[in-house]
């Protein structure tokens, strides 16, 4: 396997990072950052996968396989499975945040809402 | 020759978020979101992971995407019914 | 501080960031050399172990079941802060003077889709949900794949039939089932002297439906949570797009 290959996982999830950050920083609407709230979830998810792949392993399910055949790390996916959809009524939680304070001020910029008020 | 699959979907993926990211439009920043949660999909699947690929399939892609256009549909509902009422406030105070 | 401040502070931040984290991940092992035990083992174990041929379910509702309790717990909290946050509140917003269109627009075919869409839908994700411990699936996937079908109930028909079905006290019942009927289930064990959320129940053959014990429970009590957790949030933020149909009702 080339060289540049041992990490580009990682730094594709490092990129992402940055990229939600970025857009979360420079945001001028509140859903846009919720959603940059979403790409930024999804870089841990390319990185904890990424660390639990094996080359040649298959998939953790021994419905067709033997036993004795190698496989990827499971524990990491399981870790995954339920945090992807955890994720998904969070961010409604969050959305549900920005409606109301639509609602109360009318308006849903980041930069409007900054003191709280009483 | 997986391995070159693999990278090239990588690197659309990198440039999947960091145009999700640059999509200022939020109604365009939501099929943005959708395809972008496809792709991972993709990629959990190249990583042997079939049990997360299928909840990232049906929630990255539809779920969420959902839950954000549900959230722009009643802001944009409350705005029209506020505009409304106001409308129909001022109309009534010049007929006084 | 000021926005040019802010994404100078952010750039500056990020260079470093990015530069601890390339000293970091060029000092991993190359990607695809997993050599973790923790993994090895419990692929070896798990198959005799729990009957069970689907690992990383049985890890998530077996070995490492209480994470998994903690996140359901986390999705109905989740729930509860929506519900709480849109609910309605006196002296709200009139409802705009004009009626909200129901079902105009909508072709023949979009509507003679949906009985079948929504069967094959249904059929689908109770298939993906009981067959957790077997093949990927299990209760979070069907969760979603049954709540979509509510979603389609709106998309396709008109908002009457989706009211009907999502405004019912039973999905609130089944949401709080769910959710209860998980920790139930490993408190159960704790009245016979064994440890919590242990797997008591006869575990059956390998590659059978109803094999496995308490994880195929599990995971049918997830599923029926996450289903109302979904169709109860998306009734959640369409109330008061729905309630603008029938002015009647209050």
């Amino acid at each position: 396997m080339p060289g540049i290959l041992h990490s580009l996982p990682y730094f594709v999830a490092a990129w992402l990072l940055l990229c939600g950050l970025y857009g979360l920083v420079t945001s001028k609407h509140l859903v846009h950052a919720v959603v940059c709230l979403a790409i930024l979830q999804s870089s841990t998810y390319m990185l904890l996968l990424a660390i639990g792949y094996r080359v040649g392993g298959s998939a953790p399910i021994f419905a067709d396989i033997s036993t004795s055949k190698l496989v990827v790390d499971p524990v990491v996916q399981a870790l995954m499975l339920t945090d992807v959809v955890v994720e998904a009524v969070v961010v409604a939680l969050l959305l549900a945040m920005v409606v109301k304070a639509h609602e109360k001020s009318g308006s849903v910029s980041p930069n409007d809402l900054r003191t709280l008020r009483g | 020759m997986m391995i070159w699959f693999g990278a090239g979907l990588l690197l659309l993926i990198g440039a999947t978020g960091a145009a999700v990211v640059c999509t200022r439009n939020v109604t365009n920043q939501v099929l943005a979101l959708g395809f972008y949660g496809l792709l991972l999909a993709l990629m959990f699947f190249v990583f042997q992971a079939p049990d997360v690929a299928l909840s990232q399939i049906t929630v990255g892609a539809v779920a969420l995407p959902l839950m954000v256009m549900l959230a722009i549909a009643r802001m944009r509902f409350r705005d029209r019914a506020r505009s409304a009422a106001q409308g129909s406030s001022s109309s009534e105070g010049r007929h006084d | 501080m000021t926005e040019r401040a802010r994404n100078s502070l952010f750039f500056i931040a990020g260079g470093v960031l990015l530069f601890l984290y390339a000293y970091a991940a060029l000092n991993l092992p190359a990607w695809g050399s997993y050599r973790g035990p923790y993994g090895d083992a419990i692929a070896r174990v798990a198959v005799y172990e729990r009957h069970v041929t689907d690992i990383v379910n049985a890890i998530n509702y077996d070995y490492r079941g209480f994470d998994t309790l903690g996140e359901e717990f986390i999705l109905f909290t989740a729930v509860l802060g929506v519900s709480m946050l849109l609910r309605k509140e006196e002296g709200a917003l009139k409802r705009p003077a004009s009626r909200l269109q129901d079902d105009a627009g909508l072709s023949a075919a979009v509507r003679a889709v949906n009985l079948p869409a929504l069967l094959v839908t249904t059929v689908f994700g109770l298939y993906i949900g009981l067959h957790g411990q077997l093949t990927p699936g299990g209760g979070f996937q069907a969760g979603v794949i049954l709540a979509t079908g509510a979603v389609l109930v709106y998309v396709c028909e008109n908002t009457g039939a989706f009211r009907r079905i999502t405004s019912h006290a039973l999905v609130e019942i089944t949401e709080a089932f769910g959710a209860g009927g998980y920790a139930i289930i490993g408190i159960a064990p704790l009245l016979a002297g064994l440890p919590f959320l242990c797997n008591f129940i006869p575990l059956g053959t390998t590659g059978d439906v109803f094999s496995s014990g308490t994880i195929a429970l599990i995971s049918a009590c997830v599923g029926l949570e996450v289903t109302a957790s979904f169709v109860l949030v998306v009734y959640i933020y369409l109330q008061e797009i729905i309630a603008g149909a029938f002015p009647e009702e209050d």
